[in-house]
């Protein structure tokens, strides 16, 4: 270990998450292999070692003998400060070496508000931030994750990025950088011949140009790059790589437990949703594909604790034999199993009391919308009749927690449909005070309301974000149509939503702001620990950009989006027509009942969409 | 089952998983080697595994106990290489054995550590240290349950000797284990409070084997 870090480690909390060593981290000879890879997380370990595509890829990487990926994650900031008193550059955790000894380094991008953690953990390393300045081919950087299906903001950090699922792009990528190293390609031919492989998007091979009022009149491919990239996925999940030897963490994490993904993509279609448009098309795994993965995973780990992941789990269709295959093994060994992502219009009692055999926690449902109107424009097939339902069978089995989700700001929103989640949250009150077995427990309703951030590829992806000023008006009105006193109301703060909005839809113009917002000392933002307005702002002003230009703009669609050469499947006209679903308070059927046609299919090799 | 014990080692970067997360490890640990430890009866059922001294984060040790009790017969004598095969880095487990004394009974602690010194000279060093650590009380200031409080270390030290070696200077000491429990940090914090000259720039301590009140090793 190196001295300077052994003798910091004492004085900074838990320090454990920097040492690595943990039980099935993948060890190689450094010296045998051709190409060493630094994954990292722009965020702390807890997170980092909690994400399920984080430990998918590092074991996909992995598999390749010729390839050593080590994990790194950005440090929290009392360590953050002891590394750079003592001078301590970045270091990959299983074999403690600094970055700058690395081929490749590839970041998993999740969310916007990690853009600054990723220069400063790329500044920690001692590599230039952009990629201009980067001019060998050697470190390569390259990001994925799901904030890649916009990745203009980030386009001058990154060499190129992953669209899609990694599993078999990330290999193929890392065959052609080892052909690259050894013929001591420039880093131009190696980005140029990059591009061609589908689900790269090399930021530099596009030129982008604009108009007078700011927006873009054109985007040009060059050097043979493709006019759009189109999304990978992996067709057959049963056959694609599972880690069933994945790191157990020696210290406490966020999710210390298996995850087992059930299904990608969503059938949903709820129109303020990203993540159910551009995860598609919908791919099951056979659930005796997950009960095998989930012993054999819980025998390798030793963990305690299942948990069944995906956007909706009550949508998948076999959901109860999983349930029984996994309780067979889990019940007689105290191993619990949970399922987020529950609905409230087709909950299953049958389901909560299989899983919940001891605890009763609280049930938690997104809502999203506080009138049945708002709710249709959004496509969020919940009633107000199954959220009652689902209540009262939670009351009456026991329960006395709900949890409520609501988002402020979406389009059409009135102040009616505000002032409806108050009188839905009494509804459930009064639900509970004429089902409820056991009273005098007494019940806790929970509202929360974040403020609603138009996503790419999503079909409110035009639309114009409200402002701090309208959102706290909004929240206020909701504070005070909040009668009952067993009505708690949380709210997620404004500013960061704003950022985060500004950030998802915006182009490459913004890196200045984004560096300088890491120079005023800008890190780990996703934590409000560490987040501040005022850095934003005056970054902003120094660069001459504004905050409205990219969130409360409202874009006509035929504006060119900073976004539009990718291509993730769902077409453009399918976002169009869903967007004046909305507006006539219109829904559209799921993809179970019937198909829209979306587009994603196209993406599959072999086997059909399971929507 | 009747109550098993098992000796292990705790280096290298396992050194900081805390005490809490070692209990965890090591339960997790148990589960993937096949074991199942017994739980308590009653409301809150949690397993019956206990470490005999719990280790500061950062500290080595030779001679860990842990003292635990199974679901079903096992054997022991493969016991400690089925677990090793499935622990973190730097955790490694000695033997298994039914144990005939109970851990109270652990009275010292033999400690070996590096004091290292950046810029200082190590023979004038040994020699003040010596000198510091031969006086007939040690009088520091430690928190204790009810706040600050006045400790005389001098007691819990059964016998310590420094000497110059490459890295710094290596002490060798027995302490006392509990009863009351001398943490060798306090040896550090010892100098930090009355000769801060003396104060090393860093310091580690590794345990090597524990000792009963008549000096015998302790199983």
């Amino acid at each position: 270990m190196d001295k300077r870090l052994e003798r910091i480690l004492p004085r900074v909390q838990k320090p454990a998450r920097y040492t690595g060593g943990e039980y099935n981290q993948i060890i190689k000879d450094k010296n045998s292999v051709d190409i060493r890879l630094a994954f990292c997380f722009p965020d702390t370990y807890e997170i980092g070692m909690s994400n399920l595509g984080m430990s998918i890829l590092y074991h996909t990487m992995n598999s390749l003998d010729y390839v050593w990926c080590e994990r790194v994650f950005a440090p929290w900031g009392d360590m953050y400060e002891e590394m750079k008193k003592a001078q301590l550059p970045l270091y990959a955790l299983e074999s403690g070496d600094s970055l700058s000894k690395f081929d490749a380094i590839a970041f998993s991008i999740g969310y916007e508000m990690a853009y600054t953690t990723v220069l400063d953990m790329l500044d920690m390393s001692g590599i230039p931030l952009r990629s201009s300045d980067r001019t060998e081919l050697l470190p390569l950087v390259f990001a994925g994750g799901t904030a890649s299906v916009n990745a203009e903001p980030m386009a001058a950090f990154i060499d190129l990025f992953i669209v899609g699922e990694g599993e078999e792009v990330n290999n193929e990528l890392l065959a052609l950088l080892r052909e690259a190293k050894a013929e001591a390609w420039s880093k131009k031919q190696f980005l140029a011949r990059a591009a061609q492989i589908e689900g790269v998007y090399v930021p530099s091979l596009y030129e982008l140009a604009y108009n007078s009022d700011g927006t873009i009149s054109s985007i040009k491919a060059l050097e043979g790059a493709p006019e759009r990239v189109t999304k990978r996925i992996v067709s057959d999940l049963d056959a694609s790589p599972y880690p069933t030897r994945p790191i157990v963490p020696s210290t406490e994490v966020v999710h210390d437990r298996v995850a087992l993904e059930l299904f990608r993509g969503c059938v949903r279609g709820c129109r303020f949703c990203q993540a159910g448009h551009v995860y598609r098309p919908i791919r099951a795994k056979k659930y005796e594909t997950l009960v095998k993965q989930g012993i054999e995973t819980l025998k390798n780990t030793g963990h305690e604790n299942v948990s069944l992941l995906s956007l909706s789990s009550s949508d998948y269709r076999d959901l109860m034999q999983l349930c029984d295959g996994l309780l067979d093994y889990c019940e007689p060994r105290s191993i619990g199993l949970s399922l987020p992502s529950l609905r409230a219009d087709n909950f299953s009692m049958d389901i909560m009391h299989k899983l919940q055999k001891v605890r009763k926690s609280g049930l938690t449902f997104a809502v999203e919308g506080g009138s049945q109107r708002l709710r249709d424009a959004i496509n969020k097939n919940v009633t107000e009749e199954d959220l009652l339902n689902t209540c009262r069978l939670a009351f009456e089995g026991g329960w006395n927690s709900v949890k409520l989700y609501y988002m402020l700001g979406l389009p059409t929103e009135t102040d009616e449909d505000i002032v409806g989640i108050a009188e839905m949250a009494n509804k459930v009150l009064h639900c509970w005070r004429t089902y409820a077995k056991n009273k005098n427990r007494g019940v806790k309703i929970t509202i929360s309301t974040s403020c609603f951030i138009p996503k790419p590829h999503s079909p409110f992806q035009w639309e114009a974000q409200i402002s701090t000023e309208e959102y706290l008006r909004r929240v206020n009105l909701l504070r005070s149509s909040i009668t009952a006193r067993n009505v708690v109301y949380n709210w997620h703060d404004a500013e960061t939503s704003l950022i985060e909005a500004v950030l998802s839809r915006g182009d490459r113009r913004l890196a200045d702001v984004i560096e300088k917002v890491w120079r005023m000392g800008g890190r780990l933002e996703a934590w409000t620990d560490y987040f501040t307005l005022e850095r934003w702002q005056k970054a902003f002003e120094e660069s001459g950009t504004d905050t409205w230009f990219y969130a409360q703009r409202e874009r006509s669609t035929d504006e060119i989006l900073p976004w539009d050469m990718i291509d993730v499947g769902v077409r453009r006209e399918h976002l169009i027509r869903e967007r004046e679903q909305c507006y006539a308070s219109a829904l559209s059927p799921d993809c179970r009942k019937q198909c829209s046609a979306c587009g994603a299919a196209k993406l599959l090799k072999g086997g059909r969409c399971d929507g | 089952m009747d109550k098993i014990r098992l000796r292990f080692k705790k280096t290298g970067r396992s050194v900081y998983i805390s005490h809490l997360d070692l209990m965890h490890t090591l339960q997790r640990g148990f589960s993937r080697a096949g074991y199942s430890l017994k739980y308590s009866e009653g409301f809150n059922p949690h397993p019956q595994i206990s470490i005999a001294l719990p280790l500061s984060v950062g500290a080595s040790s030779l001679c860990e106990i842990l003292d635990f009790k199974l679901k079903e017969d096992a054997q022991l004598s493969d016991m400690a290489d089925r677990l090793s095969r499935v622990m973190p880095e730097g955790i490694e487990m000695i033997e298994a054995y039914e144990p005939s004394r109970k851990v109270s009974e652990i009275k010292w602690l033999s400690i070996e550590g590096l004091m290292e010194y950046d810029e200082r000279d190590r023979g004038q060093m040994c020699k003040e240290l010596d000198k510091f650590f031969a006086a007939d009380e040690i009088v520091i200031t430690k928190k204790t349950k009810r706040g600050m409080g006045e400790t005389d270390i001098k007691p819990s030290i059964k016998s310590i000797e420094f000497n110059v070696c490459d890295a710094g200077i290596k002490v060798s000491a027995t302490i006392s284990a509990q009863e009351p429990t001398l943490n060798p940090e306090l040896l550090v914090d010892a100098l930090r409070q009355k000769m801060p000259e003396l104060c090393p720039d860093f310091a580690k301590f590794t345990r090597l084997e524990t000792y009963d009140a008549q000096g015998k090793v302790f199983r």
